[in-house]
């Protein structure tokens, strides 16, 4: 509720300012799209649906000046699902100042920030929330208040991250699919700190890239991104999962080494503050066979795999398992392509499959189709409650 | 292939004529060409590439690329995609290395990612046209054998006509053949030779404006590929030479706030 009322503020200050200065030519662009997502088989909860209808905005406004060292972006978004209050919702993706040196980049306000390398899961990546409602493949983020200075050097890049305000995690509503059971009560939310430690974060990530290496070292502290999620009997006799957030430090370092066809990556975290002190990896290959055949089409293949020291206690589905995926960029005027991949538990029998495709219609319309499969999760599995859940996703946009 | 088989026997009959072998010659004239193009420093351009396929239909795309010169290495670039609208704000950044791998790195906005990729990709098309990657990285006299075959006027100039062999890894082409104009040190026609030695594309390049009194670049470039009768034509506009462009202006900072 704060960082609603936070972001009203901001915007509030941006559109004065965008008042006072007419004189300011502003660059938009953005998408408007339609999304069906459609369930194969019928819901655990008679309260669930089989198939949702959705439409999407994001719009950015951009300006720059003093020769593009200095810039404004503003990327509002908002989501209307059908049947599902929750995955109806706005978000500031992006409201930013930014001032841009010979050695250094500052950058105020609600932004993304992405690092890693791996494409199995994003372990190092913490400055963002997820926002889980967007799409269940965790891509999706929720814009973060920072202040962000990058020192650039000849030994590489220190970012400083100063994150003044928590994003609670988005969750499926009841009637929504994709949702744990019992569902997670956002409402109630519970934090190791409360007040302004509760909101304020603290990272720091050195990158460099030496030769073929691209390497990265993190630092985090501040309230997890990540919930852990307490069961708790309501008084109504209703079971509930309260999110529960403590602050933790999380040390990260990811590496890609890039040899012709093969890039080869690795990314690590230790954390500590949520339970015991855990340490998590991903660590594979991507290997891409280009232009087979003389015909454009470049074949990728990728092998991940993925460890978490709690095993099976882990809250995540990945605690010793194998990634193996196949990408095809045809490299055709619509720019089609198609990633198949499947995520094998080493021990249970758990499989997670994904196919994901996309393709340009024309010059302004792009259409995208996701398809997720959900097999052989035993009840213990956190996964269990998604046995009903296979979608397909399909999504028409038009970019301008 | 009998006209070239012709050329070659000229050239082989004339070269006792000259004190150099066809390959000096060859060598000789790519590095006029080089040294003729040395010290331009920085450039930025924007361009559109037409793209039509068999029938004739038409994609546009819109793009900016920022060259800054290495002295004693391959130049820096940086490509910013306009259009098509769905990949706008995606940019490519490349160092040219003269001997050893390109370093690539691709900026994806959606996501804020930026990622390493392979520079190994040579061959392939360049957002679905028939440049290959190969086609638009920078020129370095080290990554090719020579050998000048001989001399023709095409269009009304007089032209060194100049085989070229890849010596770099992962090439589509076995060899080209550059039609250099004597005048001018600069190449007005190529042809791409595939794997299988088959010509497969050809490149015109036209409208030739002078910068800074020195340097010349061509307003328009037009690629026929004779194998799948698509074409992709480059219009150049808004070429700027000496606009202060520095290393921290190809660094993955940059990569990330560019528009």
């Amino acid at each position: 509720m704060q960082i609603a009322k936070k972001n009203t503020l901001i915007l509030f200050i941006f559109l004065v300012f965008l008042n006072s200065s007419k004189a300011l030519a502003f660059e938009y662009s953005g998408y408007v799209g339609i999304e069906s997502l459609g369930f194969l088989h019928n819901p655990l909860d008679g309260a669930q649906h089989n198939h949702y209808l959705s439409g999407v905005a994001e719009i950015e406004l951009y300006h720059e000046w003093d020769k593009g060292s200095q810039s404004i972006a503003f990327v509002p978004f908002y989501r209307y699902s059908q049947h599902d209050s929750r995955r109806t919702h706005f978000d500031i993706r992006e409201l930013t100042w930014l001032k841009a040196a010979r050695n250094w980049e500052l950058r105020v306000g609600i932004r993304k920030v992405f690092w890693g390398v791996s494409e199995a899961q994003h372990l190092v990546d913490i400055i963002n929330q997820t926002d889980l409602v967007e799409n269940s493949d965790t891509e999706d983020k929720l814009g973060q208040p920072m202040i962000n200075l990058a020192i650039i050097q000849d030994w590489g890049t220190l970012d400083l991250f100063f994150l003044t305000g928590f994003r609670e995690r988005t969750f499926a509503g009841k009637e929504a699919r994709l949702r744990s059971f019992p569902e997670v009560s956002v409402g109630e939310a519970r934090y190791e700190k409360h007040g302004a430690e509760k909101h304020l974060g603290f990272a720091a990530r050195w990158s460099h890239s030496l030769g073929d290496w691209d390497l990265g070292l993190s630092h985090f502290y501040g309230t997890n991104r990540e919930p852990t999620l307490l069961p708790e009997l309501q008084q109504t006799g209703e079971l509930k999962l309260i999110p529960y957030y403590e602050m933790i430090h999380q040390s990260g370092v990811d590496i890609q080494v890039t040899k012709g066809s093969w890039l080869w990556k690795m990314e690590s975290i230790v954390r500590s503050g949520q339970g015991r002190t855990f340490f998590a990896s991903t660590a594979g290959f991507e290997y891409s066979l280009y232009n087979l055949f003389e015909t454009g089409l470049d074949l990728g293949i990728v092998a991940e795999y993925l460890y978490d020291s709690r095993g099976d206690n882990s809250p995540t589905t990945t605690e010793d398992d194998f990634l193996a995926a196949v990408r095809f960029s045809f490299n055709d005027i619509q720019s089609t392509e198609i990633l198949a991949g499947v995520i094998l538990d080493r021990r249970s029998n758990e499989k997670f499959y994904n196919i994901e495709a996309s393709r340009r219609l024309g010059d302004d319309f792009k259409i995208e189709v996701e398809a997720r499969f959900f097999s052989g999760a035993a009840s213990r599995d956190i996964s269990y409650f998604l046995r009903n859940d296979d979608h397909i996703r399909a999504e028409l946009s038009y970019h301008f | 292939m009998k006209t070239l088989f012709l050329a070659l026997t000229i050239s082989l009959f004339s070269a006792p004529a000259f004190a150099l072998s066809p390959e000096e010659q060859g060598l000789e004239i790519i590095t006029e060409v080089d040294k003729r193009d040395t010290g331009f420093g920085d450039t930025q351009a924007k361009f559109e590439m037409v793209l039509k396929n068999r029938s004739g239909d038409e994609a546009r795309r819109v793009l900016e690329i920022r060259t800054l010169e290495i002295a004693a290495d391959g130049d820096k670039s940086l490509t910013i995609f306009d259009s098509p609208r769905d990949i706008k704000g995606t940019a490519f950044l490349s160092f040219t290395h003269a001997l050893t791998a390109d370093d690539q790195w691709l900026y994806l906005p959606a996501l804020k990612r930026v990622k390493r990729i392979s520079s190994a990709n040579k061959s392939g098309p360049f957002l679905g046209s028939e440049y290959s990657f190969e086609d638009l990285t920078s020129f370095e006299v080290a990554r090719y054998t020579y050998r000048y075959l001989k001399d023709e006027v095409i269009d009304g100039i007089d032209c060194f006509v100049i085989e070229m062999k890849p010596t770099y890894e992962y090439s589509g082409y076995t060899r080209q053949i550059g039609w250099i104009d004597k005048d001018r040190y600069i190449i007005i026609k190529g042809e791409y030779y595939d794997r299988k030695n088959s010509l497969l594309k050809t490149q015109i390049f036209k409208n030739y404006k002078q910068y800074l009194g020195k340097y010349w670049r061509a307003g328009e470039q037009l690629m026929n590929n004779h194998q799948n009768g698509k074409s992709t034509k480059l219009l150049w506009e808004e070429y700027q030479f000496g606009v202060g462009l520095t290393d921290r202006d190809f660094d993955k900072n940059t990569l990330k706030r560019v528009r």
